[in-house]
């Protein structure tokens, strides 16, 4: 017999959040029926991440239909502004899953430092590519990798 | 997918290979999963007497984390290896030298997770405990101790918190002297009668109302050390709490008592301590209300009674203002939480006129607007109550929980207007409207760098264009003007900044006091950024002069003292 030693691709680690309504949502329930996920770090004080989650708004029907994408957006605000972000996103009109992560445990977990910070997840679960900040333009890079990993 | 590695190639140092004979038979050593982060700071400065730029004897400061977490399957671990050599200036000054500020070992499953080390923890608004970090405004309460959590029937989740916190840094992680420890339980009642009526609440009538109920109890110790007053070792403090949601409606609220807690922040009166924060929101598609109020009346917790600032607090009371992003609104009269407590208030209102009306344009425009007010308590004075004699020693009487007192400390009303005209154009207007009351919050300083007297009146304006052009390059122009008789006079601000998906940026500011009173420091605060980032590494430099300021994230702030010089930064995550 011989051991072979396996290190695993890096996947998303299991934290309790909060929806919208205030129920528990464990992050490791986060899944797409093996198309690709984004995971989106943002919050109602950062400028760059509401233009960056509005950017891919308006494309954000497209992705889907062609790739079969889902976007979660995790916002770090705290208790100051964590009753801000359903006024916020519905004043917008996102269509994506938002939770909230009001003491940062899975911004910490991830080993996000600043927002915006975005990852992609593969079908199966993988982180396959993760982004800090946001300039106008990056969200097309994003595409083309949300593209390369519905096709795997 | 799993990555196979080849076992021999690390059979060197892995003994475990050893063991292993090579064959068919081959079984899978699972190695877990690392994670983690790196970002440093470095800084230069220089003399610049034009805007009394603080030089520390160094010269230079490094300021660096790094975190490594480890994970496999329910276990998990983790250090922060911290540096501040020395800090950067504005930073708490209890922070140096190089060493582990932070470890932890965890097991967690979905009924139960066990957590010994270091730990950040909030119990409901986190009224009564909350541990968390801003690394760059030096806050750190870390719990340094034991956590239990526990899910033992659906809906139901019950958090253990035991242990001290972390106080300052000196080579190492140092704990403050005192001792925490709380019990915070939360019902989240739909998931309970989902799982009693064995099927989907979504399919019974009551599907849109959503209840969730919690109380905590936190207690500290810290032994007597007066030699003057009795004061107690052991102080208490609960909470209850209550959430609903009925479709667009949410109402949240969250009522904490504390028994007598005398410390150098209430001037160690007797008086119990209470504080309720309420919140309503409506929010549909296109439209939204925010409806806040808040109350503390003496309820500093700290896990020791003599700390300062913000050292060793056991509690958060969250700022009920809005936190602005733009640079003028956002550091030169930004409202921090008063601790010995206050009577706070604040509405906000979200329109978006449609897409495709005559004033929405093809994409619909965003206007916010957002009015939010604080005062002191409406209580009186016992000021004999606090003689030596005195056995009460309640040293104030509080005249009603909600209303304000006739100490106005704050008060910010702002308009944003924003809209996209084009594909690549937007562009926003936002006004602020600012009352500071600096004898309370003292974040205002002359000149001469002594504290300004009484209120400050601004009004701030901001125009942010924004223009993308072939696909990857973006210029956006930030003009910004502050008014005020007071203080420091006008200001006029603008950013020009340049953008080039997905790498490279470069941004220069230009900051002028060209309202201050002394001809000599109508000065251009002249500040240029260059910056590369490539997935998640992210470098800058900058170089320049540095206003004094508040920097604040979560309505803690912290006096940033002017400077010139370079700063260098570098973050990445793994």
């Amino acid at each position: 017999m011989s051991f072979v030693l396996v290190a695993q691709q890096k996947t998303i680690p299991s934290v309790k959040l909060e929806t919208l309504d205030g129920k528990s949502f464990n992050t490791s329930a986060i899944e797409n029926d093996g198309n690709p996920t984004i995971i989106s770090f943002w919050a109602t004080w950062c400028k760059p991440c509401k233009e960056e989650l509005n950017n891919i708004a308006d494309e954000y029907d497209d992705w889907m239909d062609e790739t079969g994408v889902k976007l979660v957006a995790i916002s770090i605000d705290d208790q100051r502004s964590a009753t801000r972000v359903k006024p916020y996103v519905n004043s917008v009109g996102w269509d994506y899953q938002i939770l909230l992560d009001k003491n940062s445990d899975f911004k910490r977990a991830m080993g996000v430092q600043n927002v915006p910070h975005t990852f992609l997840l593969d079908g199966k679960g993988n982180i396959v590519y993760q982004h800090n900040s946001y300039s106008p333009g990056d969200e097309d890079k994003l595409y083309d990798k949300v593209q390369a990993a519905a096709k795997k | 997918m799993k990555k196979r590695i080849a076992c021999c190639s690390l059979s060197a140092f892995l003994s475990v290979c050893s063991y292993g004979q090579f064959g068919n038979n081959q079984r899978e050593i699972d190695l877990g999963e690392i994670k983690g982060n790196v970002s440093m700071a470095y800084q230069q400065y220089q003399e610049d007497s034009a805007i009394n730029a603080a030089v520390p004897d160094e010269k230079s400061t490094l300021t660096a984390f790094t975190n490594i977490l480890y994970t496999r399957g329910n276990v998990s671990a983790g250090i922060r290896y911290e540096s501040y050599l020395p800090a950067q200036l504005g930073y708490p000054d209890r922070f140096e030298g190089t060493g582990l500020g932070y470890r932890f070992a965890a097991y967690s499953t979905e009924k139960i997770g066990v957590t010994v080390g270091n730990f950040y923890e909030q119990f409901g608004s986190g009224l009564v405990f909350r541990c968390y970090e801003e690394r760059l405004l030096g806050i750190d309460n870390a719990m340094d101790g034991m956590r239990v959590k526990a899910h033992p029937l659906p809906g139901l989740y019950v958090k253990g918190i035991y242990g001290k916190q972390r106080f300052q840094f000196s080579d190492g992680l140092v704990n403050g002297s005192g001792l925490v420890r709380g019990i915070d339980g939360e019902l989240v009642l739909n998931e309970l009668l989902d799982s009693l009526s064995n099927k989907s609440i979504d399919s019974l009538p009551y599907r849109k109302l959503n209840v969730i109920l919690g109380g905590s109890f936190v207690s500290k110790y810290q032994s007597d050390n007066s030699p003057s007053l009795i004061l107690p070792e052991n102080v208490g403090t609960y909470a209850g709490r209550l959430r609903m949601n009925y479709g667009k409606v949410s109402v949240n609220g969250e009522y904490a008592y504390k028994i007598n807690d005398p410390s150098g922040d209430n001037g160690f009166v007797y008086k119990d301590g209470h504080a309720a924060l309420l919140n309503f929101t409506y929010a549909t598609k296109g439209f939204s209300l925010l409806l806040d109020a808040k109350t503390t009346d003496n309820f500093s917790f700290r896990s020791d009674r003599t700390a300062e600032l913000q050292d060793l607090m056991i509690n958060f009371s969250p700022a009920l203002t809005k936190q602005h992003s733009y640079n003028l609104a956002a550091t030169l009269y930004p409202y921090g939480s008063r601790p010995w407590g206050e009577v706070a208030y604040q509405a906000e209102l979200s329109y978006k006129v449609p897409k495709k009306s005559k004033i929405g344009g093809k994409y619909g425009m965003l206007l916010t607007a957002n009015y939010a007010t604080v005062f002191g308590l409406d209580s009186i004075n016992i000021l004999e109550d606090i003689s030596a004699e005195s056995s009460s020693r309640e040293g104030y009487v509080n005249n009603s929980f909600f209303m304000p007192g006739k100490e106005k400390y704050f008060q910010d009303f702002n308009l944003e207007i924003k809209k996209k005209f084009s594909k690549t154009f937007r562009a926003t207007y936002t006004y602020f409207n600012f009352f500071y009351n600096n004898d309370i919050n003292q974040g205002a300083f002359d000149n001469n760098n002594k504290g300004v007297k009484g209120n400050i009146i601004a009004q701030i304006h901001v125009l942010d264009l924004s223009k993308r052009f072939m696909k990857k390059h973006n210029i956006r122009l930030e003009l910004q003007h502050l008014s005020t008789q007071q203080h420091l006079g006008n200001w006029a601000t603008v950013l020009l900044e340049y953008t080039y998906s997905p790498h490279w940026f470069v941004g220069i500011l230009d900051q002028y006091n060209y309202g201050n009173s002394d001809a000599e420091k109508q000065v251009h605060y002249l500040y240029g950024t260059v910056g590369y980032v490539k997935n998640a590494h992210r470098f800058t430099m900058g170089y320049g002069k540095q206003r004094a300021g508040l920097f604040c994230v979560g309505g803690v702030c912290r006096q940033v003292p002017a400077s010139n010089g370079l700063t260098v930064t570098f973050t990445t995550s793994f």
